[in-house]
């Protein structure tokens, strides 16, 4: 969690940033001149509150897709850090290497095991590099299904923690079958007997985002996006030009609101006043105890009534008309 | 041969690519005239030529559609749409398509440099298709197959609602009479005018191989020149036998975006079947010629 001094802002945060600034002023200068500006303070920390939700209520949506990649936004492993006990992290794919783009493994939530599965970025620079963004190879995504099927063995749930600007368009992925990889996983998931909960986190970008995605509940934080290119990208191909990023957003309807306006996810978890880089324990604990009575609710089904829901859910998608 | 790097990118906009391949439109040209009645006149003899993109070989279209489309002279596959392979595949060209009443609608109103709406009425008028997939029912070889085939001049072959929706169709028909399916890509991905519901797609489509696959009913997937994104993140990657036509590009992500990432050259035959199958993702490779027999006696092993 950063401090105040650390903290990193994006350009619509600004005016937060210049209270946090004031505040900090005053309380040098309440030091030096030992004068009591404790009244004046407290006004300003309410004001970065009000500000914090103001600026977060009339965000476009391009702005949103700018929150969801927040540099101090909370990632997979802070939540699981934040919201489960004894967590096991697994690695590997048992073929391949440890992707260190996808991490997931045992832990208790709320007293109950589950498996809990995402993409991972980095940190820092470094460790954002290792992380390769958050964007998964093959084996990142074989590694997550080998988890699936050790979960669904020992009858637990499954958990995702969805956050990726898109599975890795590498070379080396595209050797190892990429396309393959994600297809495989969202055919297991479909067919998974434990109940599967899907939560976009922060990015959603594409196939790399649904090769964790398919399940009996798919939630979107309130911050993030999800669809099927990325906003750049898809002003680069339709548009052809890297400019139009802020119409593309615009005309994806990627944000939560209208992902469940459309039926295609089944709910929004809110996160923090101004968003989860705010607060990660609250982020945290807003999810787990989202996440509970879901999983309570999704145990009462049979594994084969969860597996046809899925299947329906999913198959009801589309528009088209008939002539 | 070092290929162009392909701006499938393009058809995906509903546009023509630039490079000699993507020219797709100009051959149709020339084919169409073949196709219509008034073209049997032979009006324009200087239309019914065409010249290899690969070798650069000149042959009239009718030699071209005696050898299905494949250069006489380097084996060039050239990309033909679904009714060449209803033709090729099927018992004497007899066949009965499926849910050919559907079509896309513009749910989201979106608009690129151009309103979806817009482009798609252009594309219904410019083409005889509906979308960018047909479901027919006929006899390979005295079999029953069903074969669901893209169109790649639909909008790039991309995967929306409709290919989805037909799709999950296609395998409600198999498993209701018990026949087989066989799906023939040919697609830049998914439609991206249809957002989040064409990324939809690759869950609903699995979620109906899932059903095909507990009623114990073959399911082969022939890749075609190209077969990228959502395709090969789905159903195209999951069939039984997933097969392909020599040299088609195969992929998750495009070549140019890879370059773009890893700022290299992209190796000779990369992306290619031949790459494909070496790296083990295919089952077999099948020139065209060789297809409708090959397919046949697959179909024959699995039922008997
Ligand atoms: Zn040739």
């Amino acid at each position: 969690m950063p401090t105040d001094a650390n903290r990193q802002f994006l350009d619509f945060e600004k005016p937060i940033k210049d209270l946090i600034d004031e505040i900090a002023s005053m309380k040098h200068r309440q030091e030096k001149t030992k004068l009591d500006l404790s009244d004046t303070i407290q006004k300003l920390e309410q004001g970065i509150l009000d500000k914090r939700k103001e600026i977060t209520e009339n965000l476009s949506s391009w702005q949103r897709v700018q929150l969801s990649r927040h540099p101090d936004r909370p990632y997979t492993l802070k939540y699981i850090d934040k919201m489960a006990e004894n967590f096991v992290e697994l690695y590997g794919d048992r073929n391949v290497k440890d992707d260190k783009a996808m991490v997931g493994g045992f832990a208790s939530l709320g007293g109950e095991t589950v498996m809990i599965i995402g993409q991972q970025k980095g940190i820092n620079t470094k460790m954002r590099q290792m992380r390769n963004f958050g964007m998964a190879n093959p084996e990142g995504y074989r590694k997550a299904l080998r988890l699936m099927r050790l979960a669904e063995k020992f009858n637990k749930p499954v958990i995702t923690l969805i956050d990726t600007p898109g599975a890795y368009p590498g070379l080396e992925a595209e050797e190892r079958g990429q396309g393959e990889a994600i297809a495989r996983n969202i055919y297991e998931m479909i067919r998974l007997k434990v109940p599967v909960i899907c939560v976009i986190i922060g990015e959603g970008a594409s196939g790399g985002a649904l090769g964790i995605g398919v399940g009996d509940k798919v939630f979107m934080m309130e911050n993030t996006w999800y669809t099927v290119i990325s906003p750049e990208s898809c002003s680069s191909i339709l548009w052809r030009s890297w400019d139009k990023k802020e119409v593309a957003a615009e005309q994806l309807r990627l944000t939560a609101d209208k992902m469940l306006g459309f039926g295609l996810i089944d709910g929004i978890i809110p996160e923090p006043v101004g968003g989860a880089h705010w607060d990660y324990d609250g982020a945290a604990q807003i999810l787990k105890n989202y996440l509970i009575p879901v999983i309570k609710q999704l145990k009462e089904a049979t594994p084969e009534e969860r597996v046809n829901t899925r299947i329906e859910k999913f198959g009801k998608m589309g528009f088209w008309e008939e002539v | 041969m070092a290929k162009q790097i392909e701006d499938f990118d393009a058809n995906l906009a509903g546009e023509e690519g630039k490079t000699e391949e993507t020219k797709s439109s100009w051959f149709k040209r020339i084919k169409k005239g073949i196709n219509t009645k008034t073209s049997e006149k032979k009006e324009t003899p200087e239309g019914l030529w065409v010249k290899c993109p690969d070798c650069s070989f000149i042959c009239t279209v009718s030699e071209l559609r005696e050898s299905l489309f494949v250069c006489p002279k380097c084996t060039f596959h050239h990309r033909i749409n679904s009714s060449e392979y209803y033709e090729l595949l099927f018992d004497n060209n007899e066949f009965t398509e499926l849910f050919e009443n559907i079509r896309s609608k513009d749910y989201l109103e979106f608009t690129d440099l151009k309103p979806y709406k817009k482009r798609l009425e252009e594309t219904w008028s410019k083409t005889d298709l509906k979308d960018s997939m047909r479901v027919a029912v006929g006899k390979v070889n005295g079999n029953d197959l069903v074969i669901a085939c893209m169109d790649f001049e639909f909008i790039g072959g991309s995967l929306g609602s409709v290919m989805g929706e037909k799709f999950s169709r296609a395998v409600d028909y198999c498993i209701l009479n018990k026949m087989p399916y066989m799906v023939i890509s040919k697609s830049g991905g998914a439609r991206m005018m249809e957002s989040a519901f064409s990324l939809m797609q690759l869950a609903k489509t699995s979620g109906k191989l899932s059903q095909l696959s507990d009623a114990k009913l073959p399911y082969i997937s022939l890749l075609t020149d190209p077969t990228f994104g959502g395709i090969s993140a789905s159903f195209g990657m999951l069939g039984d036998l997933n097969i392909a036509e020599p040299d088609a590009l195969i992929g998750f992500a495009g070549p140019r975006v890879i370059k773009e990432t890893i700022k290299k050259d992209l190796p000779p035959g990369f992306q290619r079947s031949e790459f494909i199958l070496e790296h083990g993702f295919l089952d077999f490779i099948v020139p065209r010629k060789e297809l409708k027999d090959k397919l046949a006696k697959v179909l024959l092993l699995l039922r008997n």
